[in-house]
């Protein structure tokens, strides 16, 4: 165990041209399998740093970040991606919010247009003449 | 989300059934090379393992040597991978169980993730062609294995 962490250290001392920061970006959108909404460059699993060291040596054999993502969806299934691809059905999960706020900004404006357009009309009673005051009064005092 | 609701979040479909069987090479812990390639026109049961698997990996420990036993003769190999294990406890765990069928370890988990394994115990159920044809997840029974097994002889 400790043989293998002092390899791991040697290995990533020499390892110049692949950064750690590629890595992790790679790491930071797959899941770790064995955690519960980690991903695989937050978890300290040892099934996640036995998954860093095989990208980091994808990427050290050339493979580019999307073909490093590729080669573990293939074999885990998009379940392993944390944020779904967006295609086909998944589209739905990122479309259907904006989608769903467009509707809620929809409903609030056209509410807020009846709600002021009404209570401009209360701001305008209808004219009271001479006549009217005098019925008012005549009511008024019937009242008392 | 009504159909999410009733399916288990945790049983995740292996995208690798009916796909070629990636090839790996080991040592056995008793030296011996264990090469998937070499097995080509045998049924091949390989099951990941580990020792602190408790009571998943015990159970089906048997369950495994039963089935190599009954089996082998019959062009079926067993073969135990440990992963994410210590060279001494998987060694213990084989003489505690008197495991006969080959078995090895997956030190860096390169085998496990190539097969895309997310705990233990999972089981692949390998035909003569080199193709995936199931996968276990969880103990073995006697029952899963000769259902699984008899359609591939």
């Amino acid at each position: 165990m400790a043989l293998g962490m002092l390899l791991l250290v040697v290995s990533a001392a020499d390892a110049g041209h692949v950064s750690e920061q590629t890595v992790h970006d790679v790491a930071a959108e797959l899941r770790c399998v064995v955690c519960q909404n980690l991903s695989v460059a937050d978890s300290p699993s040892e099934m996640a740093s036995q998954m860093r060291a095989i990208m980091r040596e994808r990427l050290e054999a050339g493979e580019t970040p999307a073909q490093v993502r590729e080669y573990f969806v293939e074999r885990y299934g998009e379940w392993i991606l944390l944020a779904p691809r967006r295609t086909g059905f998944n589209l739905l999960v990122w479309g259907f919010p904006l989608a769903a706020m467009g509707v809620g900004f929809t409903v609030v404006a056209l509410l807020l247009r009846r709600w002021t357009r009404r209570r401009r009309g209360r701001a305008a009673p209808p004219p009271v003449d001479a006549a009217m005051s005098e019925r008012i009064r005549r009511e008024l005092e019937t009242e008392r | 989300m009504a159909y999410g609701f009733r399916t288990d979040p945790r049983n995740i479909p292996s995208p690798l059934v009916g796909r070629p069987a990636a090839p790996f090479a080991l040592t056995a812990f008793d030296g011996a090379p264990v090469d998937l390639a070499a097995l080509r026109g045998k049924v091949v049961v390989l099951n990941f393992w580990a020792s602190w698997c408790n009571p998943a990996c015990y159970d089906e420990a048997p369950v495994l040597e039963r089935a190599w036993r009954t089996y082998r003769d019959r062009g079926v190999v067993v073969v135990g991978v440990d992963i994410q294990d210590t060279d001494e406890a998987g060694r213990k765990f084989i003489r505690d169980f008197g495991l006969t069928f080959p078995n090895a370890r997956d030190g860096r988990g390169k085998v496990s993730v190539d097969y895309g394994v997310y705990g233990v115990p999972e089981t692949f159920f390998v035909a003569r062609d080199g193709t995936i044809r199931a996968k276990h997840v969880g103990a073995l029974t006697d029952e899963v294995v000769r259902a699984k097994l008899e359609p591939l002889l």
